[in-house]
């Protein structure tokens, strides 16, 4: 940007950077089969989850680390990296009262209340510190509706059967190098079950929370909806600040049989490193979502603000006739930040629909890549897909990049791609200011202004949040 | 209110303003007129604080503060307003929301607390009155989509919104139809009172038909070269700017 009003943000401090002094149970960094059978041994897990673990990880030694994004760092040592780190305090299974204070305090500062009385209305809340899940709430209330809501480790104990259906269904452990390592060493994560024609009434979240320091974290989702059932959930997610950057290779799997609807949205807040792009969390992560039932519907929804890196393709599998598939998603680099996401849109039963809608953008020395492929197999008959890329500028220093990908094997696909560029201009920042708003809030109001036809797609109580959160990642945009 | 002396500005090096003189009192309005590439707009740009020019001599007093030292928001707090000669369009925000952030931040401005989008509504469908708007355009988008005449419109109603004690209208003529030039005119006319002022600024006489103003000045090469009272503007309609061009060459 040519003018200086841009110039006069002060950076404002991470807010979210603080660390919780806890004890915690730690295993020695290094990864190999010893480490993987103590992580599985921690957890009390039964032989086929350990098997399961171990091949995915002999999987995970043939492969290589992938570089085709558009991003660039430092080799990572797997080898020098810790792979379980969880609060002494924390009983396996233990009640709400018998979390340690520290941990709610956490998650109160957070803006999370745990507590019995203090909790989020209408929020069904599991909370993740490091590897393990702290506390969910409403756990009873929504089981009344027969809905399962808990931790992974939880579910492994209290539902195997279903967890061992379901898992790697829809991301198998061989699927790529970051997803074979999550396989290998996860260690927690949140499991939902909506049976069959339920519509679960209230919205779930997880809040995943970094602590301890050189530890990677690997949480693993795994979300059904049987027949007729509907779900909303939230992630939400921070670190502290540290100058080693953290890994985060998370794995996402859902499940929507006929008629069922999932609606994931994802808040993503994590440490981006200082203004000179030390430290900061790399974000490597699979998300995948199969529409496995006819008339189903996943909608992906996304406010990526945090990390250093970000690398991340939430996808659908439209397999059953007329389902939907969705990708709504705001990124937002700044500092020194980079990200490389998109989606990818799988149609294979007839009649199936995509919308792809994205807004990326990019300030300071940032750089920001949408990367989709939209996917139409022979038999996927009188399939349509829109796709909308959107990218806003803010200083010339940033950079916006497009990667789509179209692979269509059938005649009757509809398909639609649209994209823009555009640069945040002096003339409106000026124009807001001659309004009376400084410079911030100009930016806050222009940019929010871009990202709205994806904010609307948010649940309520958080679309507020991630307009506030693009504004506060914005300020010290310098030019 | 305001005191312009002897005020040089210009842009990439080159002079535009070279020394106007001109003081506006309360309840006032002035009409700055002239040939294209005079320095109307850039008067205005200046006024508001556009940093793509810069002041290379004089100065400009405002409510006995130096206007120059001050930031553009910080004029704008302290009521000073710019109709834009080409509004900025924002897509994605509603009129709605734009028009209560700007009268927000007034209210913060003042120590007041700031209202919600409920008492906003009260408040606004008095100020539509203003511009003969119906609320369907507090949904729109701010600018982005609407014709020239509306947006030269969506102007006025931000001015009646945030009620400024001085407001620059920069070439709100251009691009209306009569019709929404009487709209606009009336609006501007409902707002007039003993302690606010009016710089008018405008390439033809047609709007000071409907804007009347107390003073006319006209800007030729940086310079006002001539004032008088509302009877220049016809003068000039009648004689061209050639006319004043060649008076003030031989003043």
């Amino acid at each position: 940007m040519s003018g200086s009003s841009i110039d006069e943000f002060v950076d404002r401090e991470y807010q979210w950077g603080f660390v919780t002094d806890i004890e915690s149970d730690v295993i020695p960094p290094g990864l190999s089969e010893d480490i993987i059978r103590l992580i599985s041994s921690k957890k009390d897990e039964p032989e086929w989850l350990l098997e399961w673990r171990l091949k995915a990880y002999r999987g995970w030694l043939k492969m290589t680390e992938p570089h085709w994004a558009h991003v660039h760092y430092d080799p990572i040592d797997y080898n020098d990296m810790i792979y379980y780190a969880a609060p002494k305090t924390v009983k396996p299974l233990g009640s709400l009262d018998e979390v340690d204070p520290k941990l709610l305090e956490t998650y109160e500062k957070l803006g999370i209340p745990l507590a019995e009385q203090k909790r989020l209305t209408g929020v069904a809340v599991d909370a993740i510190f490091d590897s393990v899940s702290v506390a969910t709430t409403y756990k009873e209330t929504l089981a009344k509706e027969g809905v399962t809501f808990c931790s992974f480790s939880e579910a492994v104990k209290e539902h195997p059967e279903i967890v061992r259906k379901y898992l790697g269904s829809v991301v198998p452990h061989s699927d790529n190098f970051f997803a074979a390592l999550n396989a290998a060493v996860f260690s927690d994560g949140s499991f939902v079950f909506i049976p069959k024609g339920v519509r679960c009434p209230m919205e779930l979240s997880t809040y995943f929370r970094i602590n301890a320091a050189n530890t990677g974290q690997f949480e693993r989702t795994l979300i059904i909806a049987e027949e007729g059932a509907s779900v909303s959930y939230l992630e939400g997610c921070t670190a502290p600040m540290r100058d080693e950057n953290q890994l985060h290779a998370a794995v996402v799997e859902l499940i929507a049989l006929d008629d069922a609807t999932i609606k994931y949205s994802t808040v993503q807040n994590w440490y981006s490193g200082d203004e000179n792009g030390v430290g900061g969390v790399y974000n490597f992560v699979t998300k995948r979502g199969k529409c496995a039932g006819v008339n189903s519907r996943i909608t992906w929804t996304q406010v990526e603000t945090g990390s250093a890196i970000t690398w991340k393709y939430p996808s659908v599998i439209l397999q059953g006739d007329n389902s939907v598939g969705e990708f709504y998603s705001v990124a937002v680099v700044n500092r020194y930040q980079q990200a490389d996401t998109g989606t990818k849109m799988i149609h294979i039963g007839k009649n199936t629909r995509s919308t792809i809608i994205s807004k990326g953008i990019s300030a300071g020395h940032g750089n920001n890549s949408y990367r989709g492929l939209v996917k139409v197999l022979p038999k996927a008959e009188g399939a349509r897909n829109y796709t909308q890329c959107d990218s806003m500028l803010i200083g010339n220093e940033c950079g916006a990049h497009t990667f789509p990908y179209i692979d269509i094997q059938n005649d009757t696909t509809s398909m639609e791609h649209e994209a823009s560029t555009r640069k945040i201009g002096e003339d409106q920042i000026f124009y807001c200011k001659q309004r009376g708003m400084t410079t911030e809030d100009a930016i806050s109001l222009i940019v929010n202004g871009f990202a709205k036809e994806v904010f609307q797609y948010l649940p309520m109580e958080f679309a507020v949040e991630a307009q506030n959160l693009l504004g506060i990642t914005l300020e010290g945009s310098v030019g | 209110m305001l005191e312009i002396t002897n005020l040089h500005a210009g842009a990439e090096g080159v002079e535009i303003l070279k020394g106007i003189n001109l003081t506006v009192n309360a309840g006032e309005v002035h009409a700055i007129m002239g040939p294209n590439g005079s320095g109307k707009s850039t008067l205005a740009q200046v006024l508001a604080g556009r940093e793509d020019y810069q002041v290379t001599e004089g100065t400009v007093r405002y409510e006995g503060k130096d206007l120059l030292e001050m930031e553009p928001e910080e004029r704008a707090l302290a009521g000073l307003f710019m109709a834009f000669q080409y509004p900025v369009e924002i897509p994605g925000v509603t009129n709605a929301y734009f028009l209560r952030v700007a009268y927000n931040a007034l209210r913060k401005s003042r120590g007041l607390e700031e209202v919600d989008p409920l008492d906003f509504m009260d408040l606004i469908d008095e100020k539509l009155k203003t511009v003969e708007w119906s609320a369907d355009i507090l949904e729109r988008q701010v600018n982005a989509g609407m014709s020239g005449g509306e947006k030269k419109r969506n102007e006025i109603l931000q001015m009646a919104v945030l009620e400024p004690k001085l407001a620059v209208l920069d070439e709100t003529d251009s691009g209306l139809d009569i019709d929404a030039l009487k709209i606009v005119a009336q609006g501007v006319n409902n707002m007039r009172r003993p302690d606010n002022a009016l710089l008018v600024i405008t390439h033809y006489q047609r709007l000071l038909n409907y804007i009347v103003p107390d003073y006319v000045h006209v800007l030729v090469d940086g310079r006002i070269v001539k004032s008088g009272g509302k009877e220049l503007a016809l003068e000039l309609e009648a004689q061209g700017y050639e006319w004043v061009q060649e008076a003030g060459a031989a003043s």
